[in-house]
């Protein structure tokens, strides 16, 4: 990704910002309540939006906030649109700022186009008269020119959000704030949104864009900034803080979150302990995308035992098992354990699972199928699986894509 | 880093949250001439018969009023000196006192109506019960258009005095503006304002000169009373439009208070309403986008 090009002074510098909302628990509403109970103070209850929270945004940077819902990440946005005053802490905005931060924001239902069009654009801080020369642009845009006619109550939400996104994208600020708009419409007006993205990025115009889809931070961002409770947790590469993300989200307290073990079979070996370990032997509960992992399992025997059978299964969030693996693939006869003995089973395989939580299941059975059981361990250990791009398969492994064009190079393709 | 220090020279000064008003007028007012007209334009244009509509509720009361005193009651004979033209004196009345009701009852509910303008866009909130009263504007100039036609109709004759039309309507709109931003502001916190200002306006209504002039009140009050009845910005208002747009007849603002030195007072009062109205809106703007 091209590194922003432009130097100056950076368009947003966030100092130190604190936010609390106060939340009255009762809401007194009315002077009659008022005058009846003038002694009953409205208790708050107060509520840390933003705690310190400091960032400077480059010039012509795309710059990224993430978080969970409820982490401050909207009211940050907000407080940079000036729509929030902050509570301590300053902000400063070099350039013009788009106030935007969601579409179709101020659009009158009753009205047709060129009216909502033209107000948009005066909120956008047109003048009257630039935001009606832009409304051939504007429609043309958004497709709609044979329903520019139509009241917008009678358009569908899509042609809607058309409008709004098209709208937005006249104004000539120099910041752009963004709240989740890559995720509307359908496939290929989205794809004319990320163009416009693209192409207001390689302008050198510095948007700032709240998303929770880690895909899209990738794809666009510079750097991001993630929120967790108003605080900032990671500043830095995408996917770093996609990373991160993953972490919190799927991985917050992996050891206490997992459910209570439950174990089976008749006991006459029992698997002591369970653990996973990244490539310099580190236990860990989350792997990274790509690195090898390690299921370690240390068992200790009951009584004799001849050829056991060890089993791992690595289960995602459906239960489906992705990857299973047993000593029966290695040597059939693992040999003769004594009682009393304690014997660690590896196994080791390089992380392709997507982006997500995984719990594995360890099985330790008598000679044979591998069915009947001596030990069972579910639940008891869980990991979680980061990466920059869920793609949505349930695994993630290098895949080599070439596009051939042209007759010659098919053939050449296929017939080699 | 103090906090006072500013991290890069040449930042200027931070930003300082959502505020009532800008340093960018000219967006101010196209926005709020913009909406006004966007609304006037949904009355106007949204039936062929819109703007009759938007008369009608006037002539309504109007015609009420009129059959009832005139011909019922006989309260107010036209042969009554004061009274010439009593038609066209209750026409405009009502037209003022129409604008006054919707200016101010239309500006309660504004910001918590548009909601979703205030919560996602930063944008001077003054806008929202400015084009409020701007779109009631609209309406009184058609309103007395039709006012005027209905006076030359009457067979008053156009009077240089007509003049003083736009010094009485701007005395009005200050005073209906400073109340829409005191409103609007309290609304959102005190949401049993709107009720209760329904009340008021009833009450302004009689306590205005709208279907009494002030001549019938003088002979009936002490002239203390009567000063404090002309202390009523609104009764300023309505007795010099019948003295200067309908009849000399009628006494003006200045002889109904004994001397146009005490105009002073009504003035004064519409200019500590408008002062009132500002103060708390503008305090109260910073906060609003959080509160509704």
């Amino acid at each position: 990704m091209p590194k922003p090009a432009r130097r100056g002074l950076p368009p947003i510098v966030v100092q130190s910002v604190s936010k609390t909302f106060h939340v009255p628990e009762e809401r007194s509403h009315t002077l009659k309540e008022r005058a009846l109970h003038p002694r009953r103070r409205t208790r708050h209850q107060r509520f840390k939006a933003l705690n310190d929270v400091s960032f400077e945004v480059r010039p012509g940077e795309f710059f990224g906030i993430a978080g969970r819902n409820g982490s401050g990440k909207s009211t940050m946005l907000k407080c940079l649109a000036g729509i929030y005053g902050v509570d301590s802490g300053r902000i400063w905005m070099h350039g013009r700022l788009s106030p935007f931060i969601e579409l179709g924001v101020g659009f009158n239902m009753d009205l047709a186009a060129r009216d909502n069009v033209v107000l948009n654009g005066i909120m956008m801080g047109l003048s009257p008269r630039e935001a009606k020369a832009r409304y051939d642009e504007v429609i043309d845009f958004a497709e709609l020119r044979e329903f520019e006619e139509l009241k917008l109550k009678n358009y569908s939400s899509g042609m809607t959000v058309r409008l709004a996104f098209s709208v937005a994208i006249q104004v000539d600020a120099d910041i752009l704030l963004v709240d989740e708009v890559l995720a509307v419409g359908d496939a290929a007006f989205a794809q004319k949104c990320f163009d416009v993205f693209n192409r207001m990025r390689d302008e050198g115009r510095t948007i700032v864009f709240v998303t929770h889809d880690m895909g899209t931070l990738n794809r666009f961002c510079h750097r991001a900034l993630l929120l967790e409770r108003g605080s900032v947790v990671h500043l830095g590469e995408p996917h770093e803080v996609a990373d991160r993300y993953l972490e919190i989200n799927f991985g917050r307290n992996p050891e206490e979150s997992g459910a209570a073990d439950e174990r089976g079979g008749d006991g006459d070996a029992r698997v002591i302990e369970a653990w996973i370990e990244d490539e310099q032997g580190e236990r860990q509960t989350s792997v990274g995308q790509g690195q090898r992992v390690t299921l370690r399992a240390l068992v200790s025997f009951l009584v004799d035992v001849e050829d056991p059978v060890a089993s791992v299964y690595v289960l995602n969030e459906d239960h489906v098992a992705i990857i299973v693996s047993t000593t029966l693939r290695e040597n059939e006869r693992s040999g003769r354990f004594a009682s009393g003995e304690e014997v660690l089973f590896s196994f080791s395989f390089e992380n392709v699972l997507a982006p997500g939580r995984y719990n594995p299941l360890f099985t330790l059975a008598h000679r044979g199928t591998g069915l009947d059981l001596m030990d069972r361990l579910e639940g008891a250990l869980s990991f979680v699986v980061t990466g920059p791009e869920a793609m949505g398969g349930l695994i993630d492994v290098p895949v080599d894509v070439s596009v051939a064009r042209g007759k010659a190079a098919i053939s050449q393709r296929v017939g080699a | 880093m103090s906090s006072e220090a500013v991290p890069y020279e040449g930042l200027g000064r931070p930003i300082r949250g959502p505020r009532a008003l800008t340093n960018d007028w000219s967006r101010f007012w196209h926005l709020t001439y913009n909406i006004a007209r966007n609304e006037f334009k949904l009355r106007f244009f949204g039936s062929i018969l819109g703007y009759v509509w938007q008369l009608v509720r006037p002539l309504l009361l109007f015609g009420v009023l009129y059959v009832f005193f005139t011909k019922v009651a006989h309260v107010n004979g036209s042969k009554t000196p004061g009274q010439e033209h009593y038609g066209a004196q209750l026409l405009g009345s009502i037209v003022l006192f129409t604008f006054f009701a919707e200016a101010t009852a239309g500006a309660v509910r504004s910001v918590v109506d548009r909601e979703n303008l205030v919560r996602k866009i930063q944008f001077p909130r003054m806008v929202i019960p400015l084009s409020v009263v701007l779109f009631c504007l609209f309406n009184l100039s058609l309103n007395l258009i039709v006012v005027l036609g209905f006076a030359l109709l009457e067979g008053v004759r156009p009077m240089l005095s007509w003049v003083e039309l736009p010094l009485i309507v701007t005395l009005l709109v200050v005073f209906a503006t400073g109340i829409a931003m005191l409103l609007s502001a309290l609304f959102v916190s005190l949401r049993d304002i709107q009720p209760i200002w329904e009340v008021v306006n009833q009450i302004l209504f009689y306590c205005s000169p709208v279907i009494i002039s002030v001549g019938t009140v003088r002979e009936k009050v002490s002239t203390t009373l009567l000063h404090l009845y002309m202390l009523n910005p609104l009764a300023v208002v309505f007795q010099q439009f019948r003295h200067a747009m309908i009849s000399h007849g009628a006494l003006s603002a200045g002889q109904a208070l004994g001397s146009w030195g005490a105009l002073l007072g009504p003035i004064a009062i519409v200019l500590c309403t408008f002062a009132l109205g500002f103060w708390v809106f503008n305090r109260s703007a910073p906060l609003v986008a959080e509160n509704l």
